[in-house]
């Protein structure tokens, strides 16, 4: 395997051909935000919150490959305050009330907005109508907090190999759907043991009975940020890769 | 990757597009029980079949009614234009709500992005049939046809006559064009020489980027692949462009072998021309051309008789989104999925259609390349820019005496363009759409070139009686409904914009709201996803760089006001109260 170097906030990080540049900054440990990333799946590029710098050029860096010698600006007020401004566009899309959410504690979302110093949501609410399907006797989906990440949709198809989600409609009526005659859940073959089931970042898809069985304080934001998590997951990721 | 569970299309003879055009034709929707059916029958996920449904303007799950108007808000061919206000006069004179469909199920009203009669006037879709609308008097004979139950086929036939006007022709349009000649030019040089001749043209992309054709179609012959494709970008979506409507009417032969050409360079066999859904009334006209092509040994197997050089173009008909001009969009919607842009790189000449290698090129770009093969890369940079050689046929509309098509050589001043036309009273230009540039006067004497105003050929002139918020206001508006809600800054930060102008117009902007604007068009134009999102915002900033008045004049003096009319949101709730005394309002 050829090594070469890209340059990430003057610090060089090495990458295998074929990496992109968040692959190759998590495996470094230098920690890129992302909410719809996540170590294993094909990288999407819809939240926009890697954004980064190569030269005067803004790209993502879940999506653009690593080449010897970028110099990549990530961690600057600029991009930082263009994060919070995007996070911000994610809570007020949809309708997010972290109090009494279920997630809270967990919620990626909530995380990021911790990390970039969002004090407030900013922007006007849309107030968006959203359904809400809980006829799977373990797990609801709650469209008021999905942030259309689309992760449940590829984690469906490429780990569960059973393709239960997808995403509907243009603009800002873009929706979660279940891949059913009926479009509920109840009709689909999820379980709560599929990846799908598991890796919402927000409090869309929840599993039934359990959303209080960690308390409020001990949860995982609570105790950690989302850049230690986020390195965390693609180590996991790496050694599970190495196991097999 | 999601090859397995995704279709192949290319197994299937009817593309989904067509197949759920039919349903929608059948039934005037598209239920859920249609799309498992569709599902059955593509051996499709219903997701996909509902995403793809979802997508698309032009289908709809719930009932439309059996006239079905869609009216154009384009600001030159849309319901407000010359001081109408057809989508009201419709409301009132047949009893129905934008968006709705009548409860007798005779009738459905509502709004689609520019169709491309520009040039036309005010126009809409009936039944997907161009109308011009014309005056008030016509929209009440059409509530009394519709009332009537008058089919379409007897109401007045000029009410759909679609004129082109060519008001000025070029180095293009002023050609003989001798049906086969470029393809046994080409045949006759061999695909190579032919190649050097397209580069050595200096021929740019005409669908507004302007990237080098040669370089296109050499990129794509190298790259590796089970197979090549030629796709003819025909969505003409930006708004204000009818040129590749008049091309696709009358000069459909050179884009044929244009396109062919390119498949013997490239090494195709097949191809497919992308038809925006608007411009279905045109299908019939080129399936005839296609067919005569095919009869006379033009197209199809052993392209005049030579061994190996087969190629055929299949149509498709696309079905109401911007989205779908932007190629990586179009190459989505051709593989029956919803137009949503790839990432790119890899770009289509090496992961296209299908992940084939595959040219994505305008139907000026083919027209032109025909004519190179014919005349030679000389002949063809006789007129131009030394940066953009040959010409450019503009799509002249709004407030002119004569809109119509218009060719020039690149380099022309938009003043000519503004002094042909006879717009004697512009206060701006929009050059190349909504995605394009906002000029005012003291730009007039720039230059149309890829080096200074580049524009896929819309050209819409706005005299000094418009309101120019209001043109800023309608572009927003057409890009929230047209983002294809992929990424956040898009889709979100469209639908903010839109409001933020909104709040202006109403009069209860604050000067912090103009920072707000600015800072909201830089991070959509900065960190969006494609095409679309970077230049969605392009008119405000103009807008309030060119225009600041028009902005200024309409703040509030206060420091701050909430995103909302409080008063109005109280509106439902007087109602449901049925009150409507003082006490009952905020004021
Ligand atoms: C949002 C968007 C819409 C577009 N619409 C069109 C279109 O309607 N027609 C077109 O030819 N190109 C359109 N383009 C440009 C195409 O992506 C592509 O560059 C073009 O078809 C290439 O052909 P050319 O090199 O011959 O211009 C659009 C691009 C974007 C980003
Ligand atoms: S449900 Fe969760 S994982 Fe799925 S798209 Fe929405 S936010 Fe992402
Ligand atoms: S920029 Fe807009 S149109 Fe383009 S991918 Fe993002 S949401 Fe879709």
């Amino acid at each position: 395997m050829t090594h070469n170097t890209i340059t990430i906030d003057g610090q060089e990080v090495p990458f295998e051909v074929g990496q992109t540049i968040m692959d190759a900054a998590l495996a470094a440990k230098v920690y890129i935000p992302h909410l719809c990333h996540y170590p294993g799946l094909t990288p999407h590029g819809n939240c926009r919150l890697c954004s980064i710098e190569i030269g005067k050029k803004s790209v993502a860096a879940c999506t653009t490959p690593a080449v010897a010698g970028q110099q990549i600006s990530s961690n600057t007020p600029a991009i930082n305050a263009a994060r919070k401004s995007i996070t911000q566009m994610l809570f007020i899309e949809g309708n997010h009330i972290c109090p009494s959410c279920e997630k809270s504690g967990n919620c990626k979302l909530q995380a990021m907005g911790y990390f970039l110093g969002m004090l407030d949501e900013h922007f006007p609410q849309f107030y968006q109508r959203r359904k809400i399907d809980a006829s799977h006797a373990d797990i609801v989906l709650d469209r008021d907090r999905c942030i259309l990440c689309d992760l449940c949709v590829r984690a469906s198809r490429e780990v569960d190999g059973k393709n239960v989600f997808a995403i509907a409609g243009r603009g800002t009526e873009a929706h979660l759907i279940v891949n059913s005659s009926s479009g509920k859940l109840v009709d689909s073959n999820l379980e709560v043991d599929d990846l799908a089931a598991n890796i919402c970042p927000v409090g869309a898809i929840l599993k039934k009975s359990q959303g209080y069985d960690v308390p409020i304080g001990e949860r995982i934001y609570d105790q950690h940020t989302i850049s230690e998590i986020g390195l965390q997951e693609s180590i996991a990721k790496e050694s599970k890769s190495d196991d097999n | 990757m999601n090859q397995s569970i995704s279709n192949n299309p290319d197994s299937k003879s009817v593309h989904l597009l067509h197949r759920l055009y039919a349903l929608q034709q059948q039934h005037l929707c598209i239920s859920s029980e249609s799309m498992q059916q569709v599902a059955n029958e593509f051996c499709l996920p219903v997701s996909q079949v509902t995403a793809v449904v979802e997508f698309y303007t032009f289908f709809s799950r719930g009932p439309c009614g059996r006239y079905h108007l869609l009216l154009s808000n384009c600001t030159s061919c849309g319901y407000l234009v010359g001081g109408e206000n057809f989508l009201l006069q419709f409301t009132q004179a047949l009893d129905v709500s934008p968006g709705e469909t009548r409860s007798d199920g005779l009738v459905s009203l509502g709004e689609t992005s520019c169709i491309g009669m520009c040039d036309h006037g005010s126009a809409m879709l009936v039944n997907g049939m161009p109308l011009i609308l014309h005056n008030a008097d016509r929209v009440n004979h059409i509530a009394q046809l519709i009332n009537a139950k008058t089919s379409l086929a007897d109401w007045p036939a000029e009410w759909f006559q679609v004129h082109e006007s060519v008001n000025k022709k070029g180095l293009l349009l002023n050609q003989n064009f001798i049906p086969g000649l470029s393809l046994k030019n080409t045949l006759a040089q061999g695909a190579n020489e032919m190649l050097e001749t397209i580069l050595a043209s200096g021929l740019r992309g005409r669908g507004g980027a302007g990237f080098s054709t040669g370089q296109k179609w050499q990129f794509c012959r190298q790259a590796e692949g089970a197979g090549h494709y030629v796709v003819c970008n025909a969505d003409e979506g930006e708004p204000g462009t009818f040129k590749d409507r008049l091309l696709l009417r009358q000069h459909a032969e050179s884009m044929l072998e244009g396109m062919t050409l390119c498949a013997f360079i490239i090494g195709a066999e097949r191809g497919f021309i992308y038809l925006r859904g608007e411009y279905r009334f045109l299908l019939s006209d080129l399936q005839t051309v296609l067919a005569a092509y095919r009869r006379a040994g033009l197209l199809g197997q052993r392209i005049l008789g030579k061994e190996d050089f087969d190629f055929d173009i299949e149509i498709v008909v696309g079905a109401g989104a911007y989205i779908c001009g932007e190629e990586s969009a179009l190459i989505e919607s051709l593989e029956g999925k919803p137009g949503i842009p790839r990432i790119r790189p890899p770009f289509p000449v090496t992961h296209g259609y299908l992940n084939q290698p595959t040219v994505v090129n305008n139907v000026e770009t083919f027209v032109a390349a025909a004519h190179i093969a014919v005349h030679g890369s000389a002949w063809f940079k006789t007129m131009g820019t030394t940066q953009s050689a040959g010409s450019k046929i503009l799509s002249v509309s709004g407030d002119c005496e004569l809109p119509g098509v218009y060719e020039y050589p690149f380099g022309v001043s938009v003043q000519q363009v503004l002094q042909d036309c006879q717009a004697s009273d512009a206060q701006a230009v929009q050059i190349g759409g909504p995605a394009g540039v906002l000029i005012g006067k003291q730009d007039f004497d720039r230059q149309i070139a890829f080096e200074d105003l580049s524009t896929g050929g819309s050209f819409m002139v706005f005299g000094v009686h418009r309101d120019l918020l209001t043109i800023n206001r309608n572009f927003a508006s057409f890009f929230a409904h047209e983002s294809c809600g992929f990424c956040t800054p898009c889709r979100v930060g469209t639908q903010l914009l839109k409001n933020n102008l909104d709040k202006i117009a109403e009069g209860r902007g604050t000067r912090q709201d103009i920072v707000e604007i600015k800072r909201l068009s830089e991070l959509i134009q900065r960190y969006s996803h494609c095409g679309l999102g970077h230049t969605a915002a392009h008119h405000v900033i103009d807008g309030l760089q060119r225009f600041p008045q028009v902005f200024e004049e309409n703040l509030t003096q206060q420091s701050f006001m909430s995103p909302f009319d409080l008063d109005k949101t109280l509106e439902e709730a007087r109602q449901i109260t049925q009150r409507d005394d003082a006490a009952a309002h905020l004021k």
